[in-house]
């Protein structure tokens, strides 16, 4: 038998139940057992940087579906349902179709990865993510010879995600990926954040994770993978080609038009904490800097 | 309406200071009682900028107020647009101390780089001079020049609100309707100072 997300029963009624057993055992043990939590294998590409709490990390969110603003996506997220969810996988595969959450994603193969994110607008966290390499991914469904470019459909519906109903993005959101990044060993697919499944502002009930890559790169959501032969547009790179690039890659040494990309605030920090620099590829240039050997990333920003 | 006249003339400056203040207590308090979310510096420096805005709305209004409504609260626009500047003040320290934690090297090569912090520093520095040349001492001075220079306002007006504009990603309504309201108290002075001479000219043709 397969589980699903919906086979799961959600942490509140587990907890009561919990609680009613022991109020018949009357043992004072087993109400102090741990609530029911998702784990993953910790891995040598986390971070050793401590992690923003879960509190930080789920209150302070850009979801532009949700909302502008970094409180927005906390407050309208709970309006999606996550479950059921189908994500397509389409394109140049050897076996495209509609893959479930818990297909692509088994909690058994969850890993750790705690990385650190960074924002365009030059804030960062540090986020314990659980996922699968997106790479596991990607091979289970084959990719056909001359594949170039993955790219990533977030969901579109604005019953569910308010400012969908407005302009300002040509929603869907998209996003993409060349193939070789999508491929490394730090690309992800996150389903769960600490130990909990993903809450929905951040993503749920599948996202993606590129953590040497600015915050918008990691798309939300995710209702489609498609692998093509062309380089795919993306949606802040058709909003405003000059400020957002295909590649998008942490850069210090490139600005934003409008933000320095020099230097970042760490959320959660205190007042007095001031900036930090910020590092190339975000810290991760040993093992994705050979990746753009040859490029102008002045050009390809 | 004479009532609400003879009444507003008896409200003194000092009144408008200690309103004036309440959103810099209320923002002192969420910032002490840890009421301000996850990213405190930005929500302290977001707050002040808009109540700096506002105010400077309202010192736009006080003419039309008067004009339109008969209501005359010219008395108090010197401390409305004092208070505009104080925040303003507030605004600026809280981008240097907290959000750019004293990296001057940046800041002054961020400030002439960026179009939105441009306009946000030419908005400071006309509220500077305003701010500099509101005493008696100035306006005697300066005699028909000061009103001349403190037209200025109109121009900060209009950076301040193209500095909040430009630093957001996607427009966003609230930001838009503040500069919609600028806008149209700058359009109402144009109309006042030229609409009259306009159609008399358009009628002799």
């Amino acid at each position: 038998m397969k589980l699903r997300w919906s086979d799961v029963t959600p942490e509140s009624i587990w907890l009561n139940r919990r609680a009613l057993v022991a109020g018949v055992a009357g043992s004072a043990a087993m109400a102090a057992m741990p609530a029911w939590a998702l784990q993953g294998k910790p891995s040598p590409l986390s971070t050793d940087q401590k992690p923003n709490s879960f509190e930080e990390i789920t209150n302070y969110n850009n979801f532009y579906e949700f909302g502008y603003g970094k409180e927005d996506p906390a407050r309208y997220a709970d309006a999606l349902t996550t479950d059921p969810w189908s994500v397509e996988i389409s394109g140049l595969v050897e076996r495209p179709g509609n893959y479930g959450v818990e297909d692509l994603a088994p909690e058994s193969a969850l890993e750790e990865r705690i990385y650190r994110l960074r924002c365009v607008e030059a804030w960062s966290m540090v986020i314990p993510w659980l996922g699968v390499p997106l790479s596991s991914v990607l091979n289970r469904a084959g990719v056909q010879p001359g594949a170039k470019f993955v790219a990533f459909q977030s969901v579109l519906r604005p019953s569910e995600m308010p400012a969908q109903r407005g302009s300002g993005i040509d929603w869907p959101y998209r996003e993409a990926l060349r193939l070789d990044e999508a491929m490394h060993p730090l690309t992800i697919l996150a389903t769960a954040l600490y130990d909990k499944p993903m809450p929905n502002q951040n993503g749920a009930p599948i996202r993606l994770v590129v953590p040497w890559k600015y915050g918008f790169k990691s798309a939300k959501s995710i209702v489609r993978i498609t692998v093509t032969d062309r380089q795919p547009e993306t949606s802040w790179q058709t909003l405003q080609p000059r400020e957002y690039g295909f590649y998008a890659n942490v850069n210090p040494q490139v600005d934003h038009p409008r933000w320095s990309q020099a230097t970042e605030r760490r959320i959660g920090a205190g007042l007095l904490a001031g900036r930090v620099e910020t590092q190339m590829f975000n810290g991760y240039g040993d093992q994705v800097a050979q990746l753009y050997a040859g490029m102008d990333l002045k050009k390809n920003y | 309406m004479q009532q609400l006249n003879a009444t507003l003339r008896r409200v003194p400056e000092w009144a408008v200071w200690l309103v004036g203040s309440l959103p810099l207590i209320l923002l002192t308090a969420d910032v002490l009682t840890g009421n301000l979310g996850v990213d405190p510096i930005r929500d302290i420096e977001h707050r002040l900028g808009r109540t700096a805005l506002y105010f400077l709305i309202g010192s736009l209004m006080v003419t039309p107020v008067r004009r339109l409504l008969r209501l005359n609260a010219m008395h108090l626009r010197r401390a409305i647009g004092l208070l505009s500047f104080s925040y303003a003040v507030l605004h600026l320290g809280a981008w240097v101390l907290f959000d750019m934690g004293l990296l001057w090297g940046q800041m002054l090569r961020d400030v002439v780089k960026r179009p939105y912090l441009i306009f946000g520093m030419g908005a400071f520095v006309i509220l500077l001079i305003l701010a500099l040349t509101s005493n008696r001492f100035s306006i005697r001075r300066l005699g028909a020049n000061w009103r001349k220079l403190h037209r200025l306002v109109y121009l900060a007006a209009i950076l301040a609100s193209l500095h909040w504009l430009w630093a957001l990603k996607l427009l966003s309504s609230w930001p838009v309707i503040c500069t919609g309201a600028i806008l149209l108290l700058l359009l109402y002075r144009a109309y006042v100072a030229w609409g009259q001479p306009l159609k008399e000219a358009l009628q002799f043709r």
